[in-house]
């Protein structure tokens, strides 16, 4: 059903010298102290974090809590910062859709699309043999799903020993690493661009409409860094 | 209060599943060589970048009491480790393949 080599091969991904664990941990150690502030308690700390398993997401829920928010607004909120996800699932799928694959392994495994496990499928896809990507995919996404359930329990146990200062260090980690990542994938003219104007464009919009902010700068961005691409090629 | 948090988890949990299982239905009639892929992975590219500049700038939760400068500092700060490392270790590989080969060149030449 899922082969296993390329499983645990997606597993190991997590143990290597790039992995995404370390940064990982620190932000949801600093999300499960979060939950506890907010009042969950430790299964629904972390039935969250395997459930939704996006920490911009997470975060939207817990300031709209916060607020008292309607469900209906926490949906929309939550919504709108992780309307990411799409433009980076078509632009992962593609590559590991193959036809002697049950489908259910692809509807089950989207769940695991985030930044991180996105980030090390993009870079090592190509070793991979393509009729067993979703294997690898399911591995990787695994991995990083369990390292946030550990990262939580830890942040909920330890809640009472960070004080403010820590959680500022934990919670800056993970956009830093993520920065450096993208930095370091940015090999061709067009992914070079693209984060470029999207670091540039994201915090411009921002003023403009914060709603709407990340998703205007990825369009606009994406697609000035398209054409430029398709053009200097042809 | 608890029945809240539970319904405020799944709610968060559906409205993030739909944009990555709408993701992966598109998915389904887009070629890996075609134009329109090529255009989605710089979106997604331009969007990851969108709100990793966002968080660090106009962050939510407790960064909001980070001052500018600090955070300003952390970011370039990792910025020039990353590169100097990133160059170290070229340059390690350089200078060992280069002792690998006049060492080679030694033994056999």
């Amino acid at each position: 059903m899922i082969k296993k080599s390329f499983f645990l091969k997606g597993y190991s991904s997590i143990f290597t010298h790039d992995s995404p664990a370390i940064a990982l941990t620190c932000c949801f150690v600093a999300i499960g102290a979060l939950f506890k502030n907010l009042g969950f308690n430790i299964q629904e700390s972390i039935f969250s974090t395997v459930l939704t398993y996006a920490l911009p997401g997470s975060l939207v829920m817990a300031e709209s809590m916060l607020i008292g928010a309607s469900l209906l607004n926490i949906f929309l909120a939550v919504w709108f910062v992780n309307a990411r996800l799409y433009p980076m699932a078509v632009s992962l799928f593609p590559l590991m859709m193959h036809k002697s694959q049950p489908k259910w392994k692809y509807y089950f495994s989207c769940h695991f699309i985030a930044v991180s496990a996105w980030l090390i499928m993009k870079s090592n896809y190509k070793q991979i043999p393509k009729k067993y990507r979703i294997d690898y995919w399911i591995g990787i996404g695994s991995a990083t799903v369990s390292v946030s359930v550990i990262g939580t329990f830890l942040g909920f146990s330890l809640s009472e020993y960070l004080n403010k200062d820590m959680m500022m260090g934990l919670a800056i980690l993970n956009p830093v690493y993520f920065l450096c990542m993208l930095i370091g994938a940015s090999k061709t003219v067009q992914v070079t661009l693209s984060v470029l104007l999207g670091i540039i464009l994201g915090p411009i919009m921002y003023l403009f409409s914060p709603e709407w902010s990340i998703l205007l700068a990825g369009v606009i961005g994406g697609t000035i860094a398209y054409l430029v691409g398709e053009y200097n090629v042809s | 209060m608890s029945a809240n948090i539970v319904y405020a988890i799944l709610v968060t949990s559906l409205a993030t599943f739909l944009s990555r299982f709408l993701g992966v239905i598109t998915s389904e009639g887009i070629k890996e060589t075609s134009k329109l892929f090529k255009w989605f992975n710089c979106l997604a590219y331009a969007t990851l970048a969108a709100l990793i500049a966002r968080t660090i700038i106009f962050p939510a939760g407790v960064l909001i009491d980070a001052s500018y400068a600090s955070r300003l500092i952390v970011v370039l700060l990792s910025l020039f480790v990353f590169f100097i490392s990133k160059f170290l270790k070229e340059l390690a590989l350089a200078i060992f393949l280069f002792a690998r080969s006049s060492f080679c060149h030694n033994k056999f030449g």
